[in-house]
């Protein structure tokens, strides 16, 4: 039996407090006064780039300055079209979502594959030198820039006023921002959530971590390009200074003081920030008694103070006292197709030879061993005998220097961890890698990554509900099997290390995998968790399930396991039932360690 | 009866809301070799990195009779105590000349460089290699190289994290055979090893640590003998 | 192509080799800074700024804002550290802490007050600009980013842009909008040939080798230079040796600051220096450190060098474009270093 999920009583308020705030929104144009009509066009735009800027730096963990100049590219492609070719803003809009889409994709291409700090420093160059190309070029009117930028017209009404404007920005945001939350409540937005962590786990449960980054990348440049078409036609002229690297830096701290993990939290940073400007624009100038850009100064230490004092953003502080919105299960019309298994007995994995060797050092050389399907073999050896290297050797995530890896008839010697994820292995960590701030129905979901198809697109127009609603039930059903069921809508924070080793099984589970590799799945349990771990590997074995277990543990492998292979200083030391190798002389010695005594002797 | 120079009670250390370590609590004797064994995952890194107070933890650790409450790493290497890591932490991209000379850092005094000879003295082979990067030692010189930085500082209780690990069974030797020399020259020693029948054969005393509470202690000839020990390792 | 006219190239290149000189003292501050503190200290070319613009206003015989900036630092980072001296208990050392920083205080403003009137002798003025600007790097590094010492290198450089930015929105409140060219230390020319340098232009490059060479010897034969390396490559390890990553970083931007200083007052001669200028030559010290991995110091001075050479060479034959040529320039090095950097699987012993 599922729980139900406990959000459905509490969602009517939220659902009440989202039409309210729908509501305020759509009166606000007609309410306030006209200079702040006009600003609040300008912070709906601004909250529109910082969306995109959440879905890239907050959700996927790529810091960029340059969100400004892909604006700037909007903007500038809208303006050249209408006011040199005379196109219709309409016609316009796709032509410069395409153009800065191609010059995103581009980038990206060139700069995703760069490492942590390296990409945000690129995105500073770019967005200097994106800066620099507007102003030198003569067609796009230099540093002056372009005037004359036609209105858009909505059924014959041309908006010129900020009031009618802002309507139009209005729908705008609403839609980007809907697109991003339903982007992040699926399965893609799973897969994003887990890469920010490192592409450990997202390239084992087959994302590809470098195509995601530069779909979201793109899709983040589109955004922007959006909001410059907007910008363009409500201020009716362009120049360069809104889309330099001042603007991108102002971009990145609306989404850091608002809060980079909340689509609501850049709405919440865009209207602050330009709020203080405007504020401080009026203050400042007669405070120091002298004209200049001084609001930067405050900007500035704010950030610093967000960063220290309150680094997730303001919207978090906010959200607490906001009643928590649960996940909906969908019914269930489809179910996953599962995968055809191999007969029990026929041979599964081969590891031929396997060497590998870190610059002087071999980690493992020359082992050999077998795994057929419907067996538990337990890899096993004292601490730095190899085995984690020998795992990641299997697993795609470092392979081997020579020698040859079989699975499923395959040679995966040199296939990447994604690729021999979706030919049927599945895997734990053996430092856990679940997402604290996820439910364990949401991280288990994240298994079933490669049975799942719906890419970005479907996602963020919400059409892969019957899919989701299969990996929902799928993972609920395998979160039952491993006993953690009552509690998936919990997070996976609350779990006690062994629940969360036991949930990174099921995650494993919901891949329906042909072969599940463990690693150290009994690490730093206790004794009451380790039984509820046999019991649980157990019950598996008996279901079928072929499993290869890496562990250090003893008294757990030698009741579960049909077979052992003993590794010692990267070589196997022995190989057969419990009780054979429990028999042997050098494996004791290897796990008790040297005799002292003997030095005597020597 | 000796004085401990450490004294550990009641210490729990938590890895957000998992507890590594729930009430170790244990005496290291001025003088003594003392070794904490037990299977990986058990907490013995987190129990010498809780000491050293890398790992902040609960519960009371008292050195010299003083409490360590809020002091911070850098002070506990200047009153004495030395941690060897596990993962030795040397500093590769240096020389070995470099990387003992630095163990000195927190000494007031220049008297270090007889120190240096001695070393020297001890551990022949980084005499010769004493202008080779760390980084390009072997396993076992760099054992040494990291035993040696942390003898630099002159410390009155060494910590020694599995100073065995990866190393070849001949070299453990001379390794263990080293750690017992260091205390007939009055160094205390906190040995912390998987590989418990070595470890308790140079030792005055021994800790056995379960899932980060300790299971059996006792002298440590008592404890090589008893049965639980070789099941808890090898499976019942 | 006219750049290689003889009459032309060899000013080009002594230009170049000039600012070239004052971007690779920026570049070895740069990666300095980030092998120590994991920083990327995009404000480094704010102490340049100030450095030039603080001597300028000495030049004038006027107070310069830097002092305010450092008496309001030192209250700050008197009182954080007080704070939380109190906090552990100690709270005799916390009051003579905000003693020892009220006398010093006292200290700077009295002698600044004094000797900025006197319009005293340029080599004076100099040194007073290099006490004023060089206690900015401790003082920053205590206030914005030790209370972030945990945090990851995309936050510290987030912080990092934050800083630039409050720098130069003071630097503006403190110099005004105007640009300050500084005097030559030496008038006159050298002509070797067909080449003619000016003794300012050799004095840039001597004064850059000169203190590279400090660098050197400080970094190989000292303690606490070879603490900073130990620090750079290995932090815990050098923890465990009883060096305080906190005091590690004091002297490093303590270092950063005074390169960057100097740097100010050696081209301060030659370059109009306004208060926005920092960004960009930081960023063309930032080039060359990149050349150089963040780690090597002999490439990102080699790289650097070259962006001033590209950089003289761009700006007479394609003046408009050489902030994008020297820009653009960044990606491929970017791409080149990502690819080349060993990316190191984060999990597993």
């Amino acid at each position: 039996m599922t729980a139900p999920p406990p959000s459905n009583n509490r969602f009517p308020f939220r659902l009440g407090l989202s039409v309210a705030a729908v509501l305020i929104a759509l009166s606000l144009p007609l309410l306030l006064p006209l200079f702040q009509v006009t600003l609040l066009v300008n912070i709906l735009i601004f909250a529109i780039v910082v969306t995109g800027l959440v879905l890239l730096t907050g959700i996927l963990g790529l810091t960029s300055f340059g969100q400004a100049a892909f604006m700037g590219v909007g903007a500038y492609a809208t303006a050249v079209m209408t006011t040199q070719l005379g196109w219709n803003p309409w016609l316009s809009l796709p032509v410069s979502l395409l153009v800065t889409g191609l010059i995103a994709w581009f980038l990206g291409l060139l700069t995703l594959r760069m490492q942590g700090h390296y990409l945000p420093l690129a995105t500073i160059a770019w967005g200097i030198s994106l800066f620099y190309v507007f102003g030198n070029t003569p067609a796009l009117g230099g540093f002056t820039g372009l005037t004359d930028i036609p209105p858009i017209s909505v059924f014959g009404l041309e908006l010129t006023s900020p009031r009618t404007f802002a309507y139009l920005a209005l729908v705008c945001l609403g839609l980007v921002a809907l697109g991003a939350q339903f982007l992040l409540s699926s399965r893609t937005g799973r897969a994003m959530r887990a890469l920010r962590g490192g592409p450990l786990v997202a390239e084992a449960f087959g994302v590809s971590a470098f195509g995601l980054r530069v779909q979201v990348f793109v899709l983040a440049a589109l955004m922007a390009a959006l909001a410059g078409w907007l910008y363009a036609h409500s201020q009716r002229f362009v120049n360069p200074t809104p889309f330099g690297l001042q603007a991108g830096i102002e971009y990145l701290f609306m989404a850091v003081v608002g809060g980079s993990q909340h689509v609501w939290g850049g709405l919440l940073g865009a209207g602050l920030i330009t709020q203080i400007r405007e504020q401080l624009r009026d203050i400042l100038p007669g405070l120091l008694g002298q004209q200049g850009n001084f609001e930067v100064i405050v900007f500035g230490a704010l950030v610093i103070l967000v960063l220290q004092f309150a680094r997730q953003g303001l919207w978090p502080l906010l959200e607490r006292l906001l009643p928590q919105e649960g996940i909906r299960i969908l019914p269930e019309r489809e179910k996953l197709v599962p995968r055809s298994k191999p007969a029990p007995g026929t041979p599964l994995l081969s590891v031929q030879n396997a060497v590998k060797q870190f610059g002087g050092l071999r980690a493992v050389g020359d082992v050999s061993f077998d795994l057929n399907a419907g067996e538990i073999l337990g890899l096993i050896g004292p601490n730095g005998a190899g085995k984690s290297t020998m795992f990641n050797l299997i697993t795609g995530v470092n392979p081997a220097t020579s020698g040859q890896v079989t699975f499923m008839g395959q040679d995966i010697s040199r296939r990447s961890a994604g690729q021999i994820h979706r030919l049927g292995l599945s895997r734990t960590f053996q430092h856990v890698k679940v997402l604290p701030d996820l439910t364990l129905l949401e991280n288990t979901m994240m298994g079933g990554y490669a049975r799942g198809k719906a890419g970005i697109i479907r996602s963020l127009l919400h059409l892969e509900r019957g899919e989701e609603a299969a990996l929902q039930h799928e993972a609920l059903r395998q979160l039952e099997r491993v006993g953690l069921g009552a509690g998936a809508f919990t997070l996976a924070g609350n779990l006690a290390l062994g629940q969360q080793r036991v949930l990174e099984i099921a995650r494993a589970l919901v891949a329906d995998p042909t072969l599940l590799l463990l690693d150290e799945p009994a690490a730093g349990l206790r004794y009451g968790e380790k039984v509820e771990l046999v019991t649980l590997l157990k019950k598996l074995r008996d279901e079928g399930v072929t499993i290869l277990l890496v562990e250090h543990d003893m008294d757990l492998v030698m009741g579960l396991v049909d077979r052992l292979v003993v590794m010692n200083y990267g070589e196997k030391l022995a190989e057969g039932s419990p009780q054979q190798v429990r028999e042997n002389a050098d494996v004791r010695e290897a796990y008790l360690g040297v005799d002292m005594e003997e030095e005597g002797a020597a | 009866m000796t004085s401990n120079l450490l004294e550990v009670r009641d210490l729990h250390t938590r890895y957000g809301r998992v507890e590594a370590l729930s009430g170790v609590s244990l005496d290291v004797p001025a003088g003594h070799i003392v070794s904490v064994i037990g299977a990986n995952g058990a907490g013995k890194t987190t129990l010498m990195n809780s000491v050293m107070g890398i790992l902040p933890s609960t519960g009371e650790l008292l050195y010299e009779g003083q409490p360590l409450r809020g002091v911070p790493l850098e002070t506990r290497v200047a009153r004495g105590i030395s941690l060897v890591p596990e993962r030795r932490d040397l500093f590769a991209s240096m020389s070995v000349a470099d990387n003992l000379t630095l163990g000195a850092y927190s000494r007031r005094q220049q008297k270090w460089r007889g120190d240096l000879d001695h070393v020297y003295e001890r551990f022949p082979r980084l005499l010769e290699r004493r202008k080779q990067l760390a980084g390009t030692l072997s396993g076992g010189e760099q054992q040494m190289l990291a035993i040696g930085r942390a003898l630099m500082g002159k410390p009155r209780l060494l910590l020694l994290d599995e100073p065995s690990l990866g190393l070849a069974p001949l070299i453990v030797r001379d390794i263990l055979r080293i750690i017992k020399t260091l205390q007939s020259e009055g160094v205390t020693v906190l040995l912390v090893e998987q590989n418990a029948r070595a470890s308790l054969a140079i030792s005055d005393s021994g800790y056995v640590l379960e899932t980060g509470e300790v299971k059996l202690s006792g002298p440590a000839r008592e404890l090589a003998q008893n049965p639980e020990l070789t099941a808890s390792y090898l499976g019942g | 192509m006219q750049i290689f006219d003889p009459t032309i190239f060899p000013i080009l290149a002594a230009d170049g080799l000039t600012n070239g000189a004052v971007y690779a003292l920026l570049a070895l501050a740069l990666v300095l800074v980030f092998a120590v503190t994991r920083v990327i200290f995009i404000p480094q070319g704010e102490f340049v700024v100030f450095g030039t613009l603080t001597l300028a206003s000495l030049q004038l015989g006027r107070t310069p804002g830097t002092l305010w900036l450092v008496l309001v630092l030192l209250g700050i980072a008197a009182a954080m550290e007080a704070f939380s001296l109190v906090r552990s208990g100690q709270t005799r050392r916390g009051l003579l802490t905000v003693g020892i920083a009220a006398l010093l205080g006292i200290g700077i403003w009295a002698l600044t007050g004094w000797l900025a009137p006197l319009k005293a002798p340029l080599w004076v003025q100099v040194i007073l600009t290099l006490g004023l600007v060089a206690p900015l790097g401790p003082l920053l590094y205590r206030v914005v980013y030790q209370p972030l010492q945990n945090a990851t290198v995309l936050v510290l450089l987030i912080a990092s842009v934050a800083l630039h930015l409050v720098l130069t929105g003071l630097a503006l409140v403190f110099f005004g909008p105007e640009g300050s060219r500084t005097p030559a230390f030496f008038e006159g020319n050298l002509t070797l040939g067909q080449v003619t340098l000016s003794w300012q232009s050799i004095l840039v490059i001597v004064a850059s080798a000169a203190l590279m060479l400090g660098l050197y010897l400080f970094f190989e034969r000292t303690m606490p230079g070879k603490a900073l390396r130990a620090t750079a490559v290995n932090r815990l390890g050098a923890r465990l040796v009883g060096i305080s990553p906190s005091s590690a970083g004091m002297l490093t931007f303590t270092l950063a600051a005074l390169i960057g200083a100097l740097g100010g007052v050696l081209i301060g001669p030659s370059v109009a220096v306004t208060y926005d200028s920092g960004f960009l030559i930081g960023l063309k010290g930032f080039v060359g450190a990149i050349i150089g991995g963040l780690v090597s110091y002999p490439l990102a001075a080699g790289g650097a060098i070259l962006v001033g050479l590209i950089e003289s060479f761009a700006s007479f034959s394609l003046s408009a474009w050489k902030e994008v040529i020297v820009f653009t320039l960044i990606l491929p090095v970017l791409l080149w270093r990502s690819l080349t950097t060993r990316h190191i699987p984060e999990d597993e012993e």
